[in-house]
């Protein structure tokens, strides 16, 4: 539990710190004229590993680096760590951090029904920052000897136990306790480690659970998941979750015995801290939000619709540790697809691998570049497949059917609709580093193909996690530094959802700019276009969409809307839903070509050269 | 439209911090700890000399349970079961047992349940009507893997091995830890390993190729039992037909391909780098550990080749940590558009930058051995350490 040592508004300073798995990077806040903002940034290598073995090691040179960057002590002068509060001339007055140092919180997650009981079991894990490694059910296809086999092979930190309704399946969700129970799963953390069991099952079974798995492991109870089918409760599992990493994964951490000291706040884990700071925006502007964090290892997506929070993590979707990955995934002709030169395939697969191998190097040609913003652009579109397949409706209940479900193909499983989506936000190395930013807008665009009106935000410097947590105790705060120095607004895009042929009419758009001028502009289909229209500026638009195309108000029907400009600005997307390439490859490069040209997208003198 | 420049300021340190070369030693002491997975016996004292083979500890994990529905093949309710358990919890039985019977109208009907395994009786629930049988220990041996000496011994876990040794660090691997004779299968180090460099005389050994081991290499290798390969570069799709998968992230070592693969440069054809070169060829015929395991996460594992050898120990260093880049220092270029160019840094600019592709990032300028002097990030560049 978070015990502040000043009152909120007697606050000036604030110290973040995220502890990854390479580098721990230290955010510095400051109030200034009553408003709190970003000050400063340092960063320095994590030392969870030998020869150093302690965290607190790398949040110090992180921190000095803010120290000489801002000439403010921050450290404590007998070296006992971070001085807080704030004593006029040292410290700071809050101190907060997230970590994904060693691998982040990894876990096995176990429930009766596959599509029932373990998926709410998943998505509870998910919810709480967690990887989850393997997800074990009843009827999940395999044999009894095969579960055992993998749960012998992983190595968690943790496993989250469901099943059964309360008073429901009995003997059943035994079973899989005693499958558990007998594969004997071993921690990551080392022989001396207790494994936690979170056990959020039938309520009726506590006493034959604590029986069966007290003696072996660190067993907790909390309210069912799945307390009657109709209603999914992960909450309790999650807190219980993060009560345990805290307890028991982040105390056999090197150092964090130290750290857990120094801080204020619970140490979260660092795609907890990012889902936070998604939540906030979605609270904030009340609108639903798609976001992403595309990391080097891993892509985190987050979404809030209808004010419901799921997360899904792609362990192996990212851009440098597993970039070859995503090649395996998507196919390198799908990355392929969306370079507007020639390249051989096995050219474009050692680029990967050898990105792979040396994950820390950067583009320094054009041409790298657009490799690497194709091979994200696949990497998101799989990471928004694997959300779709989390966020999905509760499944075993009964449904009201009406006749018209009956001609569709089959019950969509997944709520996640881009028409309803509000806000797409991104975050992650390869977005911020982007040279444009509207480079970034189109990747997102092309991933995750908005429909209707979406705004567009991403982060400038990398500090979602940092905020996420401190928004936990000090929201005003958090928001403030947010809001002012954390979210980059992209701009708007404005999408219809249908298809055509190229040439035909697709929407005509009115917009009633800032300066009281009126812009009119007529879209074919394939055309993008790409309007001026500064950060935190807006205009007044209306999208009469031509019939067969929706923008939110149904085929063909007129849509009033304000749109936010950005320092990318307002894209016209007329290229359809679903987006489609051409197949012959001379037409693929040259509709490639015309989109980026429209954006303006890339050097133009450089692309000359290469295509 | 704004560009970014405040995010990659405070980045480009990191990059600069981060710009460790592979090791290429040819006099080091080596030490390796060799654990076990969980406790168990260690069987070397300090002071012990060891060889490859030799076993320092060895343990036994719990075999494998064998979950048998023992009342449903009964036909009889969990809660009966105890009654017709012919065997109870901690009992040793065989394979084949009958550890459940059920008798009834007099002998008619006769059921009996087996044991599918050898092992002991672990439990009989009365709730779900299992037994739980468990398999035979399976022992865990762990060798020394090395030559030399021990030098420390961790209680139950396992010894600490050192020896003064060549010691060469590959970029990217497969397959585990092996040994074999160091035989240079190529005279040059822009030569490639074709399959007709190698015969069966080669059984055992451990091969150095030049720029590239094509697939028939890799096949051939495999078929005459080729230890391990060492050569500059692979092509991608070579490697992915002959593991049979492709690479999705660097996590190998477990490979059962019939020979460990270090490459030292990177993938495609790739000339491997004089040094490592020169420094092979003049063990030739040594005999050398190798393991091609790879783990390029944070805690990153890159594959070695050992070389232990006594030759010129006076100015032997250790694991020392490498100093940063100045003026002088050699460095590899490891991107595009010099990739795999060797050179020496002329100059650090502090200031950042504009590259090609117009992000702005910390440089320096590099004189190529051809005496062209380059631009290029920090970040693409590893130091050569001598």
């Amino acid at each position: 539990m978070a015990t502040l040592r000043k009152p909120k508004e007697e606050m000036q300073y604030i110290l973040a710190t995220d502890v990854g798995s390479t580098t721990t990077k230290a955010r510095f806040f400051h109030k200034r004229d009553g408003e709190w903002r970003f000050l400063v940034a340092g960063e320095a290598p994590t030392t969870v590993e030998t020869p150093y073995e302690d965290v607190t090691l790398g949040v110090r040179n992180a921190v000095r680096e803010v120290e000489e960057l801002t000439g403010h002590r921050i450290l404590s002068l007998d070296g006992s760590g971070i001085a807080v509060p704030y004593d006029g001339e040292i410290g700071v007055d809050l101190y907060c951090t997230t970590s994904s140092a060693g691998g982040g919180l990894q876990m096995m997650v176990a429930g009766l029904i596959k599509m029932m009981t373990a998926e709410s079991a998943n998505r509870a894990a998910l919810g709480a920052g967690a990887i989850v490694m393997d997800v074990i059910a009843r009827d999940d296809g395999r044999k009894t000897y095969q579960k055992i086999k993998r749960i012998r092979s992983l190595r968690p930190d943790m496993i989250l136990l469901a099943g059964g309704t309360d008073g429901g399946a009995t003997a059943h969700v035994l079973e899989i306790v005693e499958l558990i129970k007998a594969a004997e799963p071993k921690p990551r953390l080392g022989v001396a480690y207790e494994l936690p069991i979170v056990y959020a099952g039938n309520k009726v079974l506590r006493t034959q659970v604590e029986k069966l798995m007290n003696e072996d492991f660190a067993l907790t109870m909390v309210d069912n998941l799945r307390p009657v089918l109709e209603v999914e409760n992960t909450e309790p599992a999650r807190r219980a979750v993060h009560e345990l990493f805290m307890e028991h994964v982040m105390s056999h951490a090197p150092g964090y015995l130290k750290l857990m000291k120094w801080t204020d706040v619970d140490i979260m884990p660092t795609p907890a801290g990012e889902g936070m700071a998604m939540q906030l925006i979605a609270s904030t502007y009340k609108r639903n939000v798609l976001g992403v964090g595309l990391g080097g290892a891993t892509t985190n997506v987050y979404s809030i619709v209808d004010g419901r929070f799921v997360r899904s993590v792609s362990a192996n979707l990212g851009m440098s540790y597993s970039v070859t990955n995503v090649m395996k995934a998507a196919g390198v002709e799908n990355i392929m697809r969306w370079l507007p030169f020639k390249l051989d395939k096995e050219d474009v697969a050692s680029r990967l691998m050898n990105k792979m191998i040396r994950p820390t190097t950067i583009p320094q040609t054009l041409e790298d570049l657009i490799v690497e913003h194709s091979v994200a652009r696949e990497a998101l579109r799989l990471g928004l497949e694997h959300h779709k397949t989390i966020a999905t409706r509760l499944k075993g209940i009964q449904l009201q059917r009406t006749i018209s479900d009956m001609f569709d193909q089959a019950l969509e499983e997944t709520y996640i609709k881009m028409m309803v989506i509000d806000i797409i936000a991104g975050t992650g190395g390869l977005l911020s580093h982007a040279p444009r930013r509207v480079q970034s807008m189109l990747i997102l665009m092309d991933a995750f193909q908005p429909e209707g009106v979406t705004r567009m935000f991403q982060d400038s410097v990398f500090m979602m996690p940092h905020l996420g947590v401190l928004s936990t105790v000090y929201r005003e705060a958090a928001w403030s530094v947010f809001d002012k120095d954390c979210l980059v607004r992209l701009g708007t895009a404005i999408a219809p959802a249908g298809t055509g042929n190229p040439g035909e009419p697709v929407m005509a758009v009115e917009l009633e700019m800032p300066d009281g001028e009126t812009m009119k502009e007529e879209l074919k289909f394939g055309e993008v276009k790409l309007i001026d229209l500064a950060e935190r500026q807006e205009a007044k638009a209306v999208i009469t969409p031509h019939r067969g195309y929706d923008v939110g108000e149904g085929p063909g029907h007129r849509v009033e809307s304000t749109v936010m400009g950005g320092v990318a600005g307002i894209i016209l997307d007329a290229r359809g839903r679903p987006l489609h390439l051409p197949e012959e490859e001379g037409a693929r490069k040259e509709t490639l070509l015309r989109w980026f040209r429209a954006l303006d997208l890339y050097p133009e003198d450089k692309l000359k050269e290469i295509v | 439209m704004r560009d970014v420049t405040e995010g990659e300021k405070r980045v480009s340190k990191e990059a600069y911090a981060y710009t460790p070369g592979l090791k290429v030693k040819r006099a080091m002491t080596v030490s390796k700890t060799r654990r076990l997975p969980i406790l168990g016996d260690v069987y070397v004292e300090v002071g012990d000399k060891v060889d490859y083979d030799t076993v320092t500890a060895r343990t036994e994990i719990s075999g494998d349970p064998e979950i048998v529905k023992v009342a449903m093949l009964l036909g009889v309710e969990p809660e009966d079961l105890p009654r017709y358990m012919t065997v109870k919890v901690g009992d040793k039985i065989a394979e084949d047992e009958v550890i459940a019977a059920y008798n009834a109208f007099f002998g008619l009907i006769k059921k009996r349940v087996p044991s599918p395994i050898e092992g002991t009786v672990e439990s009989i629930s009365d709730i779900t009507g299992q037994v739980i049988v468990r398999g035979l220990p399976v022992p865990v041996e762990v060798e020394a893997y090395i030559p030399g000496k021990v030098v420390d011994v961790l209680p139950r876990e396992g010894a600490v091995i050192e020896t003064n040794a060549a010691f060469i660090q590959g970029i990217f691997g497969i397959g585990g830890e092996t040994h074999g004779r160091l035989k240079m299968a190529v005279d040059s180090p822009d030569k490639e390993l074709t399959a007709d460099r190698i015969t069966p005389e080669d059984k055992g050994e451990v091969l150095i190729g030049g720029s590239l081991v094509t697939l028939e290499a890799l096949r051939k290798g495999a078929e005459v039992g080729v230890s391990c390969i060492v050569a500059g570069g692979v092509r991608h799709q070579d490697i992915t037909t002959f593991i049979g998968e492709e690479i999705g992230v660097a996590i190998t070592g477990q490979e059962e391909v019939g020979l460990s693969l270090i490459i030292t440069e990177g993938f495609g054809k790739m000339r491997m780098s004089q040094r490592t070169f020169d420094l092979l060829k003049r063990f030739d015929g040594y005999m050398v550990s190798v393991n091609g395991a790879t783990q390029i996460r944070a805690g990153v594992m890159r594959p070695e080749i050992i070389i232990p050898h006594e030759e010129g120990f006076e100015k032997a260093s250790s694991d020392e940590l490498a100093a940063g880049m100045v003026p002088g220092t050699p460095v590899r270029i490891i991107r595009k558009p010099y990739f795999g160019a060797i050179g020496k840094v002329v100059s650090l600019p502090v200031e950042l930058q504009r590259v090609d592709s117009e992000s702005y990032v910390r440089v320096l300028e590099v004189e190529l051995d051809d005496g062209r002097v380059v631009t290029v990030p920090r970040a693409n560049v590893e130091i050569i350490e001598e």
